[in-house]
């Protein structure tokens, strides 16, 4: 597999910290187009801000890097003027769900044709380590030194709840259901999401040391507290409680906003 | 096909989306909001039609954040909204202007601040219009005073976007916008349409931001073979981030001026009695209607009363207000804020030039006997 | 024949998180001084796990092609 001839090779190294798990996600969303196939003129790849969203800077695709939360908004304009074109959009778990949350939803609610990846690595990486709505209770973060207060958002379950078609989790360790995911995602018509734990060592590492400091050390962890879906129905609430749970979600047939659109416009051109 | 105009009785909103659709607008994402909701009504309809796209998105910065993705992929592309909403939409108008991404607001201005006077006019956005997002940006906005100039004013925003690759504000009010009035469509053979300028070069040479002549770089759509990065950060030439003070100085100057060798073009008023006046009237949208009729009755009553509208809101006609303020010890300013084209007029005219002041905020429109009455007052 | 591979660490890249020393299941790296190197590439079977968990784009596993020789006449 020759990643160089995806890469911008004069933008590398990227900026993210050693450890950080980003650039295993992204190596793993260059496979899912290389195994796919995937003209590099026919795919834009869409960010917000944050660690996530320089992601799209290191791609020879057509790259789009927009404003906090707002990437799928930007990706829906892009699907809805060139249907052909593949949309890949990347986000972070406050990008996706705290100030983007009404567009990730309603991406879901719509099941617009594009695939969202989500980098979860539980905070704010780039603006120095604050809590996340995917912070666990309890957890330390910048802006919660007592410990985190609030409740966290399980982004896979939300997703399928809201709608979207395809839904599948896993962590950066499991590199071959993150090929087998993303791939899937990709080929699915509708609304597809990725969600992929990804370690910050820097910022999530450091202040929660006892699930794993450095980036070795949190990947060992995302190793040892994941399970499988099919395994976490055998086991009960107790027992799942500080696992990850990985799998596919949803795969559900439903025509997606493109194909429902189709039929508007035969409607009116009657 | 006839060559000749049609002529039709219309309401502004409605000649509005008409007006986009002869323009070539092809993506409209929107969200319910009062005045200006009948856009979006009948481009739902009528962009199916012609294989456009119509989409009511979950909000309003969601809207325009469509509608700047759908214009880098090619599509000419509107979104239409009211003070409320034209407040959220600044954080992605900002990213439009960055980018230099062609599109179109329509701004329906009603009565505020905050939700304010949803179903009444109001000029109260000019100023969010020019410095609603953050940092120093350039901007056009341009209003309509009658129901034709919605439809053509709409034309012309496509164009102006097109030609400049920037965002344009239709700042139109409650009142042109729910107006009902006869206009001439001019028939498709009389428009003339820009499209934007496409890069000349192989891909490996593109430079999105390229520092040209004209001020204007040439902008590739998204999935045409130039396969390039767009960022709402500092950007050199490659369109890539930097954090180099000068080249930053260098595209930010460069952006903050683009317009400058083109305001001939950007710029337009109309004029009436200017060359030798006792006295200006300066307005703009629905005022100007009233501020018309006023000069009529001053002229009547022997005032020699010269009449300006603003066509370009912005970028300001500076030149224009220093030269004709010299002529007169007196302007009359009748618009429907406090004050905000009255300020901007005050920074550009001698110290011995007064300005009348004719301001409505509760929705009213201001009648033609009003500003007659500011005149006579002051005597 | 027992396959052969060539491990190669761009050092430009690496950023020494230690990621392939610690999961290359046949122990191939070992820290140098401030970057990884593949010191013992004989024993790599080609698993490509250092290359997929690499978050930096720095290691590259090749299988190595059987050497060409001319017959000289």
């Amino acid at each position: 597999m020759d990643y160089l001839q995806y890469l911008r090779k004069d933008k590398m190294p990227h900026i993210w910290c050693d450890g950080c798990g980003n650039g295993i996600i992204l190596k793993a969303i260059i496979r899912a187009v290389d195994k796919l196939g995937w003209k590099k003129d026919d795919i834009a790849l869409v960010s917000g801000i944050g660690c996530s969203g320089r992601t799209p800077g290191y791609v020879d695709f057509n790259t789009l890097h927009t404003t906090h939360g707002r990437a799928l908004s930007f990706s829906t304009g892009i699907k809805l003027a060139k249907p052909n074109m593949h949309l890949i959009v990347v986000s972070g778990d406050g990008d996706a769900t705290a100030i983007g949350g009404n567009h990730f939803i309603h991406a879901a609610r719509r099941n617009i044709d594009l695939n969202l990846i989500v980098f979860n690595n539980y905070i704010y990486g780039m603006t120095g380590g604050q809590a996340s709505p995917t912070t666990p209770t309890g957890k330390f973060a910048s802006t919660t030194p007592y410990g985190n207060p609030d409740s966290p958002f399980h982004i896979s379950e939300l997703a399928k709840a809201a709608g979207a078609s395809y839904v599948a989790r896993t962590t950066t360790y499991h590199t071959a259901k993150m090929d087998r995911y993303m791939q899937q995602a990709f080929q699915n018509k509708g609304f597809s999401v990725v969600e992929i734990l990804t370690m910050c060592p820097t910022s999530y590492g450091r202040a929660n040391k006892e699930t794993g400091e450095t980036g070795v050390e949190m990947l060992s962890f995302q190793k040892e507290n994941s399970i499988s879906l099919e395994k976490a129905k055998e086991m009960d609430e107790e027992e799942i409680k500080g696992k990850f749970v990985t799998g596919v979600y949803i795969d559900r047939d439903k025509p997606s906003y493109l194909e429902n659109y189709q039929e508007i416009k035969d409607k009116a051109n009657n | 096909m006839s060559n000749n105009s049609t002529a039709k009785l219309m309401q502004g909103n409605v000649a509005i989306a008409h007006g986009a659709i002869a323009a070539g607008c092809r993506f409209f994402a929107g969200y319910p909001i009062t005045p200006s909701s009948e856009i979006a009504e009948v481009l739902s309809k009528e962009l199916p039609a012609v294989d456009g796209t119509f989409i009511q998105m979950e909000d309003e910065i969601a809207s325009i954040g469509a509608v700047v993705g759908a214009s880098i992929a090619g599509a000419k592309s509107m979104t239409a909204t009211s003070g409320p909403g034209f407040s959220l939409k600044q954080e992605n108008l900002g990213m439009a202007v960055m980018a230099e991404v062609p599109l179109v607001v329509v701004d329906v201005q009603r009565g505020g601040p905050s939700t304010g006077l949803p179903t009444k006019g109001s000029q109260g956005d000019v100023m969010q219009a020019r410095w609603g997002t953050h940092g120093d940006h350039p901007i056009i906005a341009i209003a309509p005073s009658s129901v034709e100039e919605c439809y053509d004013m709409t034309i012309r925003a496509f164009n102006l976007a097109e030609q400049y690759r920037t965002p344009v504000i239709i700042l139109t009010d409650e009142i042109i916008a729910h107006l009902t009035e006869k206009i001439e469509i001019k028939p498709a053979s009389k428009i003339e349409l820009y499209n934007r300028g496409k890069p000349n070069v192989a891909p490996e040479k593109y430079l999105p931001y390229k520092l040209t002549e004209s001020g204007i770089p040439p902008m590739a759509n998204f999935g045409e073979g130039y396969r390039y990065h767009i960022t709402g950060l500092v950007h050199d030439e490659t369109g890539f981030p930097t954090n180099d003070e000068k080249e930053a100085h260098r595209q930010l100057m460069r952006l903050n001026t683009k317009f400058d060798q083109h305001m001939d073009s950007i710029l337009d008023y109309e004029e009436i009695n200017t060359k030798n006046m006792d006295l200006l009237l300066v307005s703009y949208g629905a005022p100007a209607r009233s501020a018309k009729r006023a000069m009529k009755i001053m002229q009547k009553q022997g005032v020699n009363a010269g009449y300006l509208r603003l066509k370009t809101i912005w970028p300001f006609a500076t030149d224009k207000i220093k030269k004709l303020s010299r002529k007169v010890d007196t302007i009359i300013v009748p618009e429907m804020n406090l004050g905000q084209i009255a300020g901007e007029i005050e920074r550009y005219i001698p110290d011995n030039t007064e300005i009348i002041r004719v301001n409505h905020v509760n929705g009213e429109a201001i009648k033609p006997q009003e500003i007659v009455n500011a005149m006579i007052k002051k005597d | 024949m027992k396959k052969s591979f060539k491990v190669t660490v761009n050092q430009d890249w690496c950023k020494s998180c230690e990621i392939c020393v610690e999961f290359c299941p046949k122990d191939v790296f070992e820290m140098v001084g401030f970057y990884s190197q593949a010191v013992r590439p004989q024993d790599c079977i080609g698993c490509r796990l250092c290359e997929k968990l690499c978050p930096d784009f720095a290691i590259n596993v090749r299988e190595s092609e059987p050497e060409q020789k001319e017959v000289k006449t």
